[in-house]
């Protein structure tokens, strides 16, 4: 104790401790542009010199995806494209069901019932994405195999993918992107002023015409962020879709086994060398590219949405 | 006063922080220190046994200088694991590999670039024309698996290379119940997968339903699916997966020396001559790779060790 009073006692001391502080404060947050700008960076040095090698059309509208074959092909088209389709699918099937449970949650449930869904969203976004992935391919492949198998029955031209395809993906996905989209527009629709529906109610509207006239129209923005996070969410995935989305390089069609620009790195960095490795990088900064723009989308908004408040 | 309270406490807690990371270098330190000396004691021990039947060892335990390989892709958790426990037995000895391929390093051994080119296949007869002596130090062995409920227990390579080329679909075509067949393998680059597709003669031709990353991974998935076929590297079977015969013979270490399994390749560390006439380092090399300690680590890494 005596040691502080004599830190605090003492004028120069105190300067001194001021500016530590400050230098460490400033350290710590230089690290995060360091960081970025250090990652852009390197993803660009390290994706660009494939590019050059291959041809960017050669790999970004490449079919053919054969990397140690003795004429190597670099072609990450279905790649990409399973990327942008899983992840609209997934958009398309979670955002409904997300808006909706935030709208039960704020609007409709009673209060005790909130007191049960809130935590289980919490929780949902809590879970490990690995674990997603592992009940993915223990319990959805298998039932996506029947139904796969009934599909299918007597086809001689399908590749029996035992479950793992861009369907299951996409269930896991759309799981996954739940509590994103659920959490963002609670708070979204829970900054609606309470003025808006009453003045709509007293008008003579229904509460279910309130909702979808009046609360989510004004909670817009706040939903529509909601959906560009789940977005990336969505897209940044790995680990799950690894393990149920099969992981050949075909076309995004429902029942092929399908592979991600995630997954592409994942299940080929280990072993990979030369110019295969290269032009893995180049798959990642066509990824971390995405990443980027829907960031981008993100901030925007986000700056729409103060404007409009304003 | 409680502003400055904070700072103060800010400040402890930055170098409490700062003094724990030391601390945690320290402790690190200390493991390190711990894991040498156990690892010096073993080798000791080492040492002392192999003096008995070896005395030659001995003299090689101050060998300085490098050793450099270069060879099969395939080869490269073996070289590695081997490199690296070689190199703790004789820190002064820098081994060095690269894995450009096994064509390509017999062809820097011949050129005398590398004293050891890695071959995963037999030398043809004009590598051995030119000099180059075929030392087998391991043999990989791949095992072709199916679920437990399958009832086909034996295929032909040929109908094996046809279940991966996508020209035979279903199990009923093999005897077994009408059930499609789920073709599980490794990513493109994976060692097994490169191994399986030159044996069959079917590279670059497979059609894969599932491409996974792991061995791990094909054995769960393979577990997992009914009427899916999968490989993976001998040593990994358990109960969990049906191994299926080749041609009639089994997927068994005595199969494979027997050389009756087709499945299955030698790892050649080629040099130019006999070992005998190798410097003293590559002869080491060798001698450790015959020892007890070079044995483990071939093992280890799920290879067989050749008689």
């Amino acid at each position: 104790m005596g040691q502080i009073e004599s830190i605090i006692g003492n004028g120069k001391a105190k300067s001194v401790v001021e500016s530590i502080a400050r230098g460490i404060f400033t350290v710590c947050a230089v690290m995060a542009i360091v960081a970025v700008a250090s990652i852009t960076l390197y993803m660009f040095l390290k994706g660009t010199p494939a590019f050059a090698k291959v041809g960017v059309f050669n790999i970004l509208f490449g079919t053919d995806w054969k990397p140690t074959a003795s004429e190597p092909a670099y072609g990450i088209l279905f790649i990409i494209l399973t990327s942008i389709v899983g992840t609209s699918l997934a958009i398309i099937l979670g955002v409904p069901i997300g808006l909706l449970t935030a709208v039960f949650l704020t609007e409709v449930s009673e209060k005790h019932l909130s007191a049960v869904v809130q935590p289980a969203v919490e929780l949902l976004a809590a879970i490990p994405s690995v674990i997603y992935g592992l009940l993915g391919a223990m319990l959805l492949n298998p039932l996506l195999f029947k139904l796969e198998k009934m599909v299918f029955q007597g086809s001689s031209t399908h590749q029996f993918t035992g479950g793992a395809n861009l369907l299951s993906a996409v269930i896991v996905l759309a799981i996954m992107i739940l509590p994103t989209v659920i959490n963002m527009s609670v708070s979204a629709i829970k900054a609606v002023p309470v003025q808006l529906r009453s003045a709509s109610l007293a008008l003579g509207a229904t509460k279910i015409q309130t909702i979808f006239k009046v609360t989510i129209p004004a909670a817009k923005s706040g939903i529509i962020t909601g959906i560009v996070l789940g977005i990336g969410r969505a897209l940044g995935e790995a680990m799950a879709i690894n393990m149920v989305a099969g992981g050949s390089v075909n076309m995004p069609l429902p029942f092929n086994s399908v592979r991600f620009l995630t997954t592409q790195l994942v299940s080929e960095m280990s072993y990979s060398e030369g110019l295969h490795r290269q032009v893995l990088f180049s798959v990642g900064l066509v990824l971390f590219v995405f990443i980027m723009a829907i960031n981008l989308i993100i901030m925007r908004i986000e700056k729409k949405g103060e404007q409009a408040d304003e | 006063m409680k502003k400055r309270l904070a700072k103060v406490l800010a400040l402890t807690a930055a170098t409490t922080m700062a003094v724990a990371s030391l601390t945690a270098c320290g402790s690190d330190a200390a493991t390190d220190a711990t894991t040498t000396d156990a690892t010096t004691d073993e080798t000791t021990d080492e040492t002392t046994d192999e003096t008995v039947d070896n005395s030659a060892d001995e003299a090689n335990t101050d060998l300085s200088g490098s050793i450099s390989l270069a060879g099969s892709t395939s080869m490269e958790k073996l070289a590695n694991a081997l490199m690296e426990s070689f190199m703790a037995k004789y820190p002064d000895v820098t081994v060095t590999t690269e894995f450009t391929g096994s064509s390509a390093g017999l062809e820097s051994l011949a050129a005398g670039s590398v004293d050891i080119g890695n071959a995963s296949r037999s030398l043809s007869d004009d590598e051995k024309a030119g000099g180059a002596v075929e030392n087998v130090v391991a043999i990989d062995g791949i095992a072709v698996v199916t679920d437990l409920e399958n009832t086909v227990t034996d295929v032909t390579s040929e109908d094996l290379a046809k279940i991966y080329t996508g020209e035979i679909t279903n199990w009923s075509d093999l005897g077994g119940s009408d059930e499609a067949i789920v073709v599980i393998g490794r990513e493109a680059g994976s060692g097994t997968r490169g191994a399986f597709e030159e044996l069959l003669d079917i590279e670059d031709k497979c059609n894969y339903a599932q491409e996974l990353d792991s061995t791990g991974a094909v054995m769960a998935k393979v577990a997992a699916t009914p009427g899916s076929i999968g490989y993976v590297s001998l040593d990994v079977l358990d109960g969990s997966v049906a191994p299926i015969a080749l041609n009639g013979v089994e997927a068994s270490e005595e199969n494979i020396l027997a050389g009756e399994y087709v499945l299955s390749r030698p790892f050649v560390m080629a040099t130019m001559g006999e070992i005998s006439e190798q410097n003293e380092l590559v002869q080491a090399w060798f001698d450790y790779i015959q020892s007890a300690e070079g044995q483990e680590v071939i093992k280890k890494v799920g290879l067989i060790i050749p008689q």
